[in-house]
């Protein structure tokens, strides 16, 4: 590290009041978390809200929206049949929030001072507690579905006596990780690529700053990398809105058909 | 050894891991590679599982990350 300033790439996660401080214990603070969750808010609200005219021959924006939903309905359709009409409600939502929260993170507001944007997914407290929601409807409905039966899932079915003895203890393990594993994937996809761009960006600052010969090119070259990064980054934000809402299908799916 | 080198270190081996999960995520996009050659009608199809796979290989990656992270910034 340099011997003129540390990098802190763990910064850009500090949750700060905007309007009244933590003092005295007081939980109800106005965060830069929760003002870019309504900022997320207003974006989702937004982009549904365009869709929303139900004109028979339907313009641009009406198209991008119904097709987010039929891309999530052939998913579900897809995972789960036919019943898995009533979970599309909570799939969609889980995607569209992720999208948008994700992409949220990446855009250039940071060009206005003190407009960066802050990554609401890149706290745990946000994806752990959408893992949470979706294992709660898989328990639900596993449960009120099959009643004790739901533990068959874990047996595997055509296999030996024996095989079962040693395979349903492992599959109990595994399917115990899953809420985790669901709510940790989406997090630390966003944690670590924030992360990356931070150092990158301080790598550009420190070159420039540091006045020698090579910094100027050491300084392009990282800026050169930010790019790519952040186009990377994007194409990360989709595909682990993508992840977390096909492997809720699945496992929706599971308790409700159990295989 | 102080606590701070020690740090730099145990997050220098942390890092390894992530080369490691690498490996992973690209033999998850080859063997998609090398068959939906073979096989392009089929291959639209199983693009769902293709994302999937990638995900669930890169997680363990990160996850590798998030050590190096804790091991050089948690107090």
């Amino acid at each position: 590290m340099a011997a003129e300033a540390k990098i802190d790439p763990m910064h850009q996660f500090v949750i700060q009041p905007i309007a009244g401080n933590f003092a005295g214990g007081n939980p109800f603070v106005f965060t830069n978390s929760a003002l870019w969750t309504l900022i997320v808010l207003g974006a989702i609200w937004f982009f549904m809200y365009g869709g929303m005219k139900r004109e028979l021959i339907p313009g641009r924006w009406q198209v991008a929206v119904e097709g987010l939903i039929s891309f999530i309905d052939d998913m579900v359709g897809v995972s789960m049949g036919p019943e898995g009409k009533k979970y599309v409600p909570w799939v969609f939502t889980a995607f569209v929030f992720l999208l948008f929260a994700n992409l949220m993170g990446n855009m250039p507001f940071g060009v206005i001072p003190s407009a960066h944007p802050f990554t609401i997914t890149s706290q745990f407290t946000f994806t752990g507690v959408m893992s949470i929601i979706t294992f709660a409807i898989v328990l639900g409905v596993g449960f009120w579905k099959h009643g004790l039966h739901f533990f068959s899932l874990f047996v595997p079915k055509d296999a030996p006596l024996i095989f079962k003895f040693f395979i349903a203890p492992i599959e109990f393990m595994s399917f115990l990780v899953r809420p985790f594993s669901l709510g940790l994937r989406p997090f630390i996809a966003m944690f670590a690529g924030h992360v990356l761009l931070d150092v990158f960006g301080n790598f550009v600052v420190q070159a420039l700053n540091s006045q020698s010969a090579g910094g100027i090119g050491i300084s392009i070259l990282c800026f050169l990398f930010i790019m790519f990064v952040s186009m990377i980054e994007l194409l990360v934000a989709a595909i682990q809105a993508y992840v977390f809402a096909i492997l809720t299908s699945l496992y929706i799916g599971e308790a409700v058909h159990l295989h | 050894m102080d606590i701070a080198s020690a740090k730099l270190i145990g997050a220098g081996l942390a890092a390894i891991g992530v080369g490691a999960a690498s490996l992973g995520v690209g033999f998850v996009f080859g063997s998609f590679l090398q068959s939906a050659i073979r096989n392009p009608a089929a291959s639209d199809g199983q693009q769902g599982r293709l994302y999937i796979g990638f995900a669930a290989a890169e997680l363990l990656g990160l996850m590798a990350f998030v050590v190096a992270m804790l091991i050089l910034f948690a107090s």
